[in-house]
């Protein structure tokens, strides 16, 4: 299935669901609205003709000082007819949450753990949300651009 | 009425059976293992954060030290990436030797796990004859970029350089014997009937299931799906070169053990493929921006050596975009998302770990399995704590 097709079968069921449509390079990246991101999981897994029975990678990024600052990143497959699609959600650098997908792909757990922990990012519904690289008390999140690369973490607004 | 409780035992991170440091934490009712907790992150490096910093080219051997046991596919995935994002078409040659080495360093990751997870459940002799082969093939490594684990041997566009003289019949030495010495370490276990009463049963996972859990590589196709990203999504020149994808049909540990097996063997047969119609040609693309000059020409063409200059100094700015390429590497999927925002280095530089996303079954594998299957369960996968940890 192409593109404008992937896009008008989400549309007819979630009509506002979709902010952006793009291919770049042949990967397919459908831009969605966060609150509706596990309906449209659950319904790109059910769905007989779709079947995005596979979900490749799960990942974090942050587009500081941009605002909305965390994009949250889905590599989806579908083992059967081979079609790779991306989806992102964007969300805010306060307090940024979106729902977990561990009730429809199992392999979720640790990949939203790791987002979690390199970022910060909560994931609504997970079934064991704690630090999986990093101890328990670790303070901050290493994957975030203002997170220093080597050196004593500032606390917010403080100057160099 | 007795009352009972379960206990709660660790296991590592420093056991041998977990092949580095893993630790897991084992909830057990009697000897049968209710729960497990995998605790990981001992050897976390930061190597997302690094790659961050530096060139494109510079990730190259933080690449190597994911899964140390397979530098070059590790080299493979991360240069296919790049070449994606910046639309460079390799030569064949480069491709074909590619493959070829990626394929030798299939071997050699499974030869390195036969030894030694077949150690842990307590055959002793397989490891010595494994790691003999492995270090023939190890010492074709050293042939090639002078390193036995930690290549940094392809680069964008390309090869380091051409092989060295001599490479090609030391492997076709090596491929000529490799068969008949699986046949050897298939005597020692494949009907042994101590390895099929250890390995049988235990383990299961069903094809549902092991997709659900994005399991990838051996472990996915133990439980009979035809999955190979060599097959399924070509990728080098995979596409000219024939070869089968073993799968199991019951989907425990002797399976994955089979599977591994037969996996080595076709392996050899493709390197034997590559050999008999390896291309003549450049090993790099011609791209002055982007791929390094050879040798010759940076000593005597002032062009050549400030592309050089360059290239290694600042490295070449990436098109914005995004990129997710991954191959079949001996552990599973490996792939890498690039994220640029127009500049010399990484926006964002993703890895996505084969033996971290396998690991994460590890609880479902484990519950309801005797406290000595989670041994040969924990083998089973075939991690790498460097790939999981990063």
């Amino acid at each position: 299935m192409d593109l404008d097709g992937l896009v008008s079968k989400v549309k007819e069921n979630f009509p506002e669901s979709i902010l952006d449509a793009s291919t770049f390079r042949g990967e397919v990246t459908l831009h969605l609205r966060a609150q509706d991101l596990l309906p449209i999981c659950r319904f790109l897994h059910d769905d007989r003709e779709l079947s995005y029975d596979y979900l490749t990678d799960l990942c974090g990024v942050d587009y500081y000082p941009q605002e909305p600052r965390f994009q949250v990143s889905y590599h989806l497959r579908a083992m059967r007819t081979r079609h790779q699609l991306r989806l992102k959600v964007s969300l805010p650098g306060v307090n940024p949450r979106v729902a977990s997908v561990v009730s429809v792909w199992k392999g979720a757990n640790w990949l939203e753990r790791e987002a979690f922990d390199m970022f910060g990012i909560t994931f609504d519904g997970h079934p064991d949300l704690r630090r999986i690289l990093l101890t328990p008390d670790w303070e901050g999140h290493p994957l975030r651009k203002d997170y220093p690369l080597r050196g004593q973490i500032k606390a917010a607004g403080e100057e160099e | 009425m007795a009352k009972t409780e379960t206990m709660i035992i660790n296991m590592g991170p420093q056991h041998p059976s977990t092949h580095g440091v893993l630790r897991v934490i084992l909830e057990l009712d009697g000897e049968v293992a209710v729960n497990a907790i995998p605790d990981i992150g001992f050897l976390h490096r930061g190597l997302e954060k690094l790659a961050e910093s530096k060139t494109y080219h510079q990730c190259i051997p933080l690449t190597d030290r994911l899964d140390y046991v397979a530098g070059m596919s590790n080299n493979l995935a991360y240069v296919l990436a790049v070449e994606k994002l910046l639309e460079i078409e390799v030569p064949p040659r480069a491709q074909a030797i590619r493959v070829l080495l990626c394929e030798l360093q299939r071997i050699a990751s499974h030869l390195f796990w036969l030894g030694t997870h077949a150690h842990d459940i307590g055959a002793m002799t397989p490891l010595f004859y494994s790691l003999r082969e492995r270090d023939e093939i190890l010492f074709l490594f050293e042939m090639v970029c002078g390193s036995r684990l930690t290549p940094s041997y392809f680069r964008v566009g390309g090869l380091a350089e051409d092989l060295p003289h001599g490479f090609e019949a030391q492997c076709r030495e090596f491929i000529k014997t490799f068969p008949s010495r699986v046949d050897e370490y298939e005597t020692l276990l494949t009907m042994n009937k101590i390895w099929m009463r250890r390995t049988q049963g235990v383990g299961v996972i069903s094809a549902e299931e092991a997709i659900n859990w994005s399991l990838s590589g051996p472990i996915l196709r133990a439980s009979n799906v035809n999955w190979d990203i060599r097959k399924a999504m070509p990728y080098s020149g995979y596409d000219n070169y024939e070869f089968i994808v073993p799968t199991g049909k019951n989907g425990d540990v002797y399976d994955r053990y089979l599977v591994r097996l037969m996996e080595m063997r076709q392996s050899n047969e493709i390197v034997r493929q590559v050999l008999a119609k390896m291309p003549a040609g450049e090993v790099r693309a011609e791209n002055p921006k982007v791929v390094y000059p050879p040798r010759e020409k940076v000593q005597e063409s002032i062009e050549a050596l400030i592309h050089h200059f360059h290239i290694a100094s600042e490295g070449f700015p990436a098109p914005q975009g995004e990129v997710y390429t991954s191959i079949e590497s001996p552990k599973g999927e490996l792939g890498f998302y690039l994220i640029s925002d127009g500049s010399s280095k990484p926006w964002r530089f993703r890895v996505r770990p084969p033996s971290f996303v396998n690991l994460g079954a590890l609880p479902r594998l484990v519950k309801g399995m005797l406290i000595a299957d989670v041994v040969a369960i924990i083998g089973s996968i075939d991690i790498v704590l460097a790939e999981v940890d990063r």
